[in-house]
């Protein structure tokens, strides 16, 4: 087990604060580069709202650093980040292979180089031979693939995962995040993983609690389990 | 036993009285349009009226101008669509609310609108004059266009808006994060829906303005602006010529089967794709041409389809002076007209989706059932006036009858809205309440009020509000069948109209629209007012018997 304490944070909120309605929401998180973090916590916590301040979708307060880079004010498609949300990662009128190579041109016709890196792509999520077909003709694992061969092609240092894997079976989870891991592993990413599941949260590098309007920090996902603090005991069902 | 016995009798009337709704709908649509048909055929094999040249040109400039219109119409709903799903401006909900006005506008009070703004007298003609140009003359194929296009630019528009709503915030969130912008961003996003929504849209837009009869009545007419519709109204109401109203019906009836067929095989219904319905944020907004784009968009429709509504409510304020006498007995007459039209429209509409669903083992059986809904799409309602005329001849007076078939044909008319808005309301109470209601043993009344009631009230409401409002200002199959001195409200502005007392037309207008609109609020305003809410904010509930304790799945009910 890697030790995360003192390395320099891919993914690091100061002092976030959000206000929607009346949902509220802050909190502070450092992710180190190359770890995996589990995001936990109740429905309705704040989890996927994490992942959209991060890419850019939801406006807040305080400061969002992605490889020491100030992104708070970027728009989305300028932050060094990748998010799978949990459906709709795919435009239904473009094959697989299309959807991909969008990753690396938005042309409406995108270049022979585009589609060959697109290829490249979808064999290192195990999709070759399937780039002609669309979205609707493949498995719903088998789409999330496509998301993460686009998302690899786009070649972000961070992943953001909102619970792109949670329609699939527990097979094709364990399948998918194991992908997951594999590619983390050998391409260097920092990848944040919303998850419902606490089995899953306890595999990851580092987890971190999002519950009652507050989250973070990010910590050893075995220590937060071993001593949960009182929202994560409640969640888990252990008051 | 006793209770058994009940139930049973209780199911069995029920079932009749859905049987006989079915009866009744087949008999109003196919029935009335089969005795057109048949002396349509009859007359043909005869050989007694000859297809003439006149019918060639009226049926010519039928597919014209209702092809012109749609394309006006879906093409310029386009960029308004557009402006309208990515802009958040004070009063957008409300202007996308009134989109939904020309739905229950009466015809000739829009009419009457589209002449103040664009006829001989009206604001453009007067601007044009002050420039030195000369007086637009409207009537013919320019009028025809401007009123199809004021109906029907909301239609189409919010057509498109449903299918903005229907594409997922994840997929507006994809294209943002992967920077799509222009060209690349509308071959995306705006191309897919366009190209699966306009289709449908053309054809609907089409096929209304086929059988949009006032219309043509108002500001066509003439060897040049005749549509099939007129010209059975000519052969029947001037000419008397029975056997060559049937033969134009007989053409316009195939006209309509096969637009109808059309427009159901190209109306693909965009459901909403389950998924995120956050606010779209769409960065081809953000840049100056796009917003001189949408700003021009938003502001010609508005001034397109504001100002005549606009002049018909200044005119109308204005002319209510001179308001006829007869306009008060005319709009008794409307009002009857309505509240049957609405009552008989509930009452198939309930007995038809009973029916639907009573047979959903059969599931052919019940597509057969709610495919009968939707006859009065493919049988126009002119055809059924004209197949009724036909049928009640031998026996009685047609004309004296003119409010009754007014009432039938109209509700007959509704029934594709009503059975669209109840069936899924009832489907959904069963799904969501019935294995609870089954499993308490609920039946009857208490089944009723506890499990169906509740998902039935609004859309209810809602149907017989509209039924009601369509109903009361209709000007088709009345102007076919209405005696000389027993005008409805909508028929005696029309004729006020013909007769150049612009002023007492515009008055009768607006009492017109108060009708219309006053009865589509009191239908939907009486069933809101029936929730179980309402009844214990007005501190009655314990009175009616809505308590807290029936309202399962709170929150859960439309």
């Amino acid at each position: 087990m890697a030790s995360w304490a003192g390395a320099t944070a891919m993914i690091a909120l100061e002092d976030i604060r959000l206000r929607q309605g009346d949902f509220r929401l802050e909190g502070a998180l450092h992710v180190p580069a190359g770890a995996l973090c589990a995001l936990i916590g109740p429905s309705g916590g704040g989890k996927s709202t994490i992942l959209n301040v991060i890419a850019g979708f939801a406006p807040a307060e305080g400061r969002v650093r992605v490889a020491g880079r100030d992104v708070s004010r970027l728009p989305p498609a300028e932050r060094p980040v990748s998010m799978l949300f949990q459906e709709h990662n795919l435009f239904p009128e473009l094959t697989a292979r299309a959807n991909v190579a969008l990753g690396a041109s938005l042309a409406l016709r995108p270049p022979p180089e585009a589609l060959a890196r697109a290829d490249a792509a979808l064999a290192a999520v195990g999709l070759e031979g399937l780039g002609e077909r669309l979205p609707a003709e493949l498995s719903g694992g088998q789409r999330q693939r496509v998301a993460l061969a686009r998302a690899l092609l786009r070649d972000r240092p961070a992943l953001l995962l909102d619970e792109p894997f949670a329609a699939l079976g527990p097979g094709m989870r364990r399948e998918m995040l194991g992908l997951v891991d594999e590619l983390r592993r050998r391409r260097g990413l920092t990848v944040i993983l919303v998850t419902h599941d606490p089995e899953e949260a306890r595999r990851a590098d580092l987890a971190a609690v999002a519950a009652e309007g507050r989250f973070g920090p990010a910590m050893p996902a075995e220590a937060l389990f071993r001593a949960p603090p009182p929202a994560l005991r409640a969640w888990l069902g252990e008051d | 036993m006793t209770r058994f016995r009940a139930d049973t009798a209780a199911a069995l009337a029920g079932g009749l009285a859905s049987w006989a709704a079915l009866a009744a709908v087949l008999a109003l649509s196919f029935g009335s349009a089969g005795m057109a048909l048949l002396h349509g055929w009859g007359a043909l094999e005869g050989g007694a009226p000859a297809w003439r040249a006149s019918d060639t040109r009226a049926l010519e400039f039928t597919l014209r101008q209702a092809a012109l219109s749609a394309l006006i119409s879906t093409a310029a709903a386009v960029p308004l669509a557009r402006a309208l799903a990515r802009r958040r401006f004070w009063g957008r909900d409300a202007a996308i609310a009134l989109l939904g006005a020309p739905f229950l506008l009466p015809t000739i009070v829009a009419i009457l609108g589209v002449v103040a703004v664009w006829g001989r007298s009206g604001l453009v003609a007067d601007a044009a004059a002050a420039l030195g140009l000369p007086r637009p003359d409207i009537y013919g194929l320019p009028g025809v266009l401007l009123a199809h296009v004021f109906f029907n630019l909301p239609l189409a528009t919010r057509i498109f808006l449903q299918g903005y709503a229907a594409i997922p915030a994840e997929r507006w969130r994809l294209a943002e994060q992967l920077g799509l912008e222009g060209r690349a961003l509308f071959a995306r996003m705006d191309w897919p829906m366009l190209r699966e929504s306009a289709p449908g849209a053309f054809a609907l837009i089409f096929l209304v303005c086929v059988t949009s009869f006032a219309v043509a009545l108002a500001l066509g007419g003439g060897p040049r602006a005749t549509t099939l519709e007129l010209a059975i109204y000519q052969a029947l109401r001037f000419d008397f010529d029975l056997a060559r109203a049937a033969l134009l019906a007989l053409a316009q009836l195939g006209l309509c089967m096969a637009l109808a067929a059309l427009t159901l095989a190209l109306s693909r219904a965009r459901p909403p794709e389950p998924g995120l319905r956050a606010r779209i944020v769409r960065r081809d907004g953000r840049g100056r041409a796009a917003r001189a784009t949408d700003a021009a968009a938003l502001i010609a429709a508005g001034l397109f389809l504001g100002l005549p509504l606009g002049a018909a409510l200044a005119r109308g304020a204005a002319g209510l002076a001179a308001l006829p006498a007869q306009a008060w007995p005319a709009a008794g007459r409307s009002l009857m007209v309505a509240l049957g039209s609405a009552t008989l429209c509930m009452a198939l509409a309930l007995g038809l989706a009973t029916l639907a669903l009573r047979l959903e083992r059969r599931p052919w059986a019940a597509r057969a059932v709610e495919a009968a809904g939707l006859s009065a799409l493919a049988a126009p309602p002119f055809v059924m006036g004209m197949g009724l005329f036909l049928a009640l001849r031998p026996l009685t007076d047609p004309f004296a009858l003119a409010l009754p078939i007014t009432a039938a044909i109209n509700a007959a008319m509704a029934l594709p809205f009503a059975l669209g808005l109840i069936l899924p309301a009832l489907r959904r109470a069963r799904a969501e309440y019935g294995p609870l209601a089954d499993q308490l043993g609920l039946r009857g009344l208490a089944r009723l009020r506890a499990a169906t009631w509740p998902a039935l009230r609004r859309p209810l409401g809602l149907a017989a509000g509209l039924a009601a409002a369509l109903a009361a200002g209709d000007l088709g199959v009345i102007a076919l069948f209405a005696p000389a001195d027993g005008p409805t409200l909508p028929l005696l502005v029309q004729r006020l109209m013909a007769g150049y007392r612009w002023d007492a037309a515009a008055g009768a207008s607006l009492l017109l629209l108060a009708l219309s609109f006053g009865l589509f609020l009191a239908f939907d305003l009486a069933a809101r007012s029936l929730s179980p809410r309402a009844a214990r904010r007005r501190g009655r509930g314990r009175g009616l018997g809505w308590r807290p304790g029936w309202r399962l799945g709170r929150g859960r009910r439309p």
